[in-house]
């Protein structure tokens, strides 16, 4: 490579002055072209991109019925009724508030978690005598959006939404079993049910 | 506690071992300044940006220079930061029409994304703007994390050095930390995290009419952008008040090994970066032991306290079997059991991320006291993107100087003769953080209004929410005992705390990089400890153990320690 040879550099005070001089200039220089290019372009381009690939998940894995909105897969919604599988107690809000996430806080040492605890574990054992309760129908999760329960907690609620319902306890174990999803590659997490698709499929079944 | 569980910390470590060397290498002729395979696209921007900055690329800098560049940028970052916050109802991507953040919230936020720290007294999707969310927050998750990477290489590179008055240039190395590492990670990622369910849209929250005929509102908005980049530049602000516990940021076991995975992944790398650039590779895996020597046992501890029972509950079932996960479910959410939220807590408290896939302020006592002591070891456990390498670094002085106290030699480090001033400096880096943490602690305990008012937990635990908040913003973790809620006093506290527990600590790195690098090398002799052995590994354990819990132990001792104690023997608050 050829460069004219340049004159010798000035004083090497003068080159730390400017240099101090300019990081100001330099910061605010700086902060600018990064927050576009991180701050906008980064997940305007992203959203672009995901749109287009993945349409579904990007808008928020939504289900719809008749053309009309009814949920997201990925998101618990609240069930009261008998005839339907209860997903885990919910502290987001005042309940299954998907603009309000978040867990009790309760601590463990707290007297109101184990009268809530104790409260809604004896009035599940009345619905379903001799069997312990499962442990996460009477615990309110992290996000208090969790889509799911834990295989054992299903078939637990089977007695009850069978009866309130006219089927079989048999053909319940049978939707359940079918829509257990196993831990990933027979490692990761834990073995759950989607309670919202258990439900569909339940008004599928009825038809 | 079940095989399975045991076997996802196995597996997960293996794949971590994995990473270390192919990411150590590439992050370190990033940082060198070496070609990598990204240059074609890569390197023109990086052109760009000095030209339009006005960054002369061959200048070096002093240590000095260096941390006025550093606080420059932070500066300036904050501050458009809070000004977004403030102005957010009259600027655009904001679909919902939130208000503008109020001033408290606004500097607390400012502070907390600037820092690393993601400290959220906010329920982001009721609070925050897409704007602010973008260009607010998660600018700021590669900025920090740039800085954390810059300021741990500007020390490596003086331990590197010798009589040199330069320890390398702030705006190259910030630049090239951005687009070399954290850019290319972030796209790739955040692409993974939508195909597996994590949104990423602009739309207003929509409408759902329930089964039951109900309305749930379903906030969403650019999700996985967000996502990608909080967990591997270890920042932790969710985009949702429920953080990775939310399915929207983390819907499947898969997405949370990504994510546990993600976190450790760069500060890993960069133990071996270490022993590249300082041409010492088994010093590198000496740290790296240790770190993961550590990691494991908080891991241990954590998930044998997370699978017990509760005492006081009967009629559940809270055993393990092969349908139910068992122990403690309360805050935690089916998909990922006791064992990937116990993985997920260590891994969030040993960094300095503060994401959490369950509600820590739930947990045990003796569960809880896992990520406050990791946070308290200085999160040197992997730790921070950058800021767990230089924090690991500061106890590798104190550890070799405590090994040249024993056998009565100047101690040595890499070559570096370890004198006097270092070790004030390393010593001003282990007692700041202590200080902050205690004292104001200690303060807020004393004001029963202010603050002991917005406690959710009465007794030990209610002491145990005040010193983790502290806590948590000085080691610019973020992760919470989320039931503390916030006011003026603690917005404007923690914002403080969080600053101080950042900036105030990395100058005494910096002013000790700038004097290792002036340094000649000595050559080692019989009378130099080695710093790439099982026993020197034993010995830094050791230090950051000590260390740690000589400081802390009294206090740890009120809060979870007696909350054990008092609920096993029947006591409720």
């Amino acid at each position: 490579m050829t460069t004219t040879a340049t004159l010798p550099v000035p004083a090497h005070a003068h080159e730390a002055q400017t240099a101090e001089h300019s990081v100001w200039a330099t910061s605010i220089r700086f902060t600018l072209l990064t927050t576009l290019l991180f701050g906008i372009a980064y997940p305007l381009v992203l959203t672009g991109v995901a749109g287009a690939v993945f349409p579904h998940r990007a808008a928020g894995s939504l289900i719809e019925r008749n053309g009309q909105v009814i949920g997201s897969e990925l998101l618990a919604q609240g069930f009261a009724s008998d005839k339907y599988f209860h997903p885990r107690p919910s502290a987001a809000g005042n309940g299954y508030d998907a603009t309000s996430s978040g867990g009790s806080n309760y601590a463990q040492s707290n007297a109101k978690l184990v009268q809530r605890m104790q409260g809604d574990i004896d009035k599940l054992a009345a619905e379903n005598p001799g069997r312990p309760v499962p442990i996460d129908a009477v615990t309110t999760s992290g996000s208090g959006l969790d889509p799911d329960i834990t295989p054992d907690n299903a078939l637990f609620q089977a007695r009850r939404v069978a009866k309130a319902r006219g089927l079989s306890e048999e053909q319940l174990k049978q939707l359940i079993s079918q829509h257990t999803q196993a831990r990933t590659f027979g490692l990761l997490g834990e073995p759950r049910v989607n309670v919202l698709e258990l439900n569909l499929a339940l008004d599928q079944l009825a038809k | 506690m079940s095989a399975n569980g045991w076997l996802q910390f196995v597996v997960y470590s293996l794949v971590l071992l994995l990473t270390v060397k192919p990411v150590g290498i590439y992050l370190a002729r990033v940082l060198e300044g070496q070609r990598t395979w990204l240059d074609p696209i890569l390197r023109p921007i990086e052109r760009l940006t000095y030209r339009l900055c006005g960054i002369n690329a061959e200048h070096e800098m002093n240590w000095r220079q260096y941390a006025f560049a550093m606080l420059g940028f932070s500066a300036v970052t904050m501050l458009v930061t809070y000004i977004i916050e403030r102005a957010q109802a009259v600027l655009p991507w904001n679909p919902q029409h939130l208000a503008n953040v109020g001033p408290d919230l606004a500097w607390n936020t400012a502070a907390s994304f600037t820092t690393n720290t993601n400290w959220q007294f906010y329920t982001g999707e009721s609070t925050m703007s897409y704007l602010t969310q973008m260009a607010g927050l998660a600018t700021h998750n590669f900025f920090s994390a740039a800085v954390g990477i810059v300021v741990a290489i500007a020390l490596v590179r003086a331990i590197k050095r010798t009589q040199s008055d330069t320890i390398g240039n702030f705006w190259v190395d910030t630049t090239r930390s951005l687009l070399y590492i954290l850019l290319p990670g972030s796209v790739l990622y955040a692409m993974l995290l939508v195909a597996m369910g994590v949104p990423q849209n602009l739309h207003s929250y929509t409408s759902a009419h329930t089964l039951e005929g109900q309305t749930q509102t379903i906030a969403q908005g650019p999700v996985a952008s967000q996502e990608a980049i909080k967990m591997l530049g270890t920042n932790g602000g969710g985009f949702f008040n429920a953080n990775s516990a939310h399915p929207f940021e983390n819907p499947t076991p898969l997405t949370n090994f990504l994510q546990i995975l993600s976190i450790f992944i760069i500060p890993a790398g960069l133990t071996y970066t270490l022993g590249r650039m300082t041409g010492s590779p088994g010093h590198g895996w000496a740290v790296f032991a240790a770190m993961y020597l550590l990691f494991a046992a908080g891991f241990g501890t954590l998930y044998w306290a997370e699978a017990h029972p509760h005492p006081l509950i009967h009629g559940a079932a809270q055993t393990i079997t092969a349908s139910a996960p068992g122990g403690n479910m309360e805050g935690k959410e089916v998909r990922n059991g006791i064992a990937e939220s116990a993985l997920f807590a260590t891994i969030t408290t040993d960094a300095s991320c503060g994401a959490v896939n369950g509600m820590h302020d739930s947990f045990t006592p003796l569960g809880g006291l896992i990520p406050l002591t990791n946070i308290m070891l200085g999160e040197v456990i992997f730790g921070g993107v950058g800021a767990g390498l230089y924090g690991m670094l500061i106890f590798v002085v104190q550890a070799v100087f405590i090994a040249g106290l024993m056998v009565g030699r100047t101690p040595e480090y890499l070559g570096k003769k370890i004198e006097s001033y270092d070790v004030k400096m390393a010593m001003l880096y282990v007692l700041i953080f202590p200080l902050i943490i205690l004292s104001l602690t200690a303060i807020f305990v004393l004001m029963p209004n202010v603050g002991l008012g917005t406690t959710n937990n009465g007794g030990p635990h209610g002491l145990s929410e005040i010193l983790y908040a502290f806590t948590s913003g000085a080691g610019n973790n973020g992760s919470a005992f989320a039931g503390l809620g916030p006011n003026w006093w603690y917005n404007v506290t923690i914002g403080w705390d969080m600053l101080i527990g950042r900036f105030l600590m990395i100058i005494p790195v910096l002013a000790l990089a700038g004097n290792l690098a002036q340094k000649k090398s000595v050559p080692p002799s019989p009378g130099t400890f080695p710093v790439n052995t099982p026993l020197f590994t034993v010995l830094l354990v050791g230090v950051v153990l000590i260390l740690g819990a000589l400081t802390f132990f009294p206090a740890l001792s009120l809060g979870p320690i007696l909350e054990h104690l008092l609920l096993k023997s029947g006591q409720l608050f």
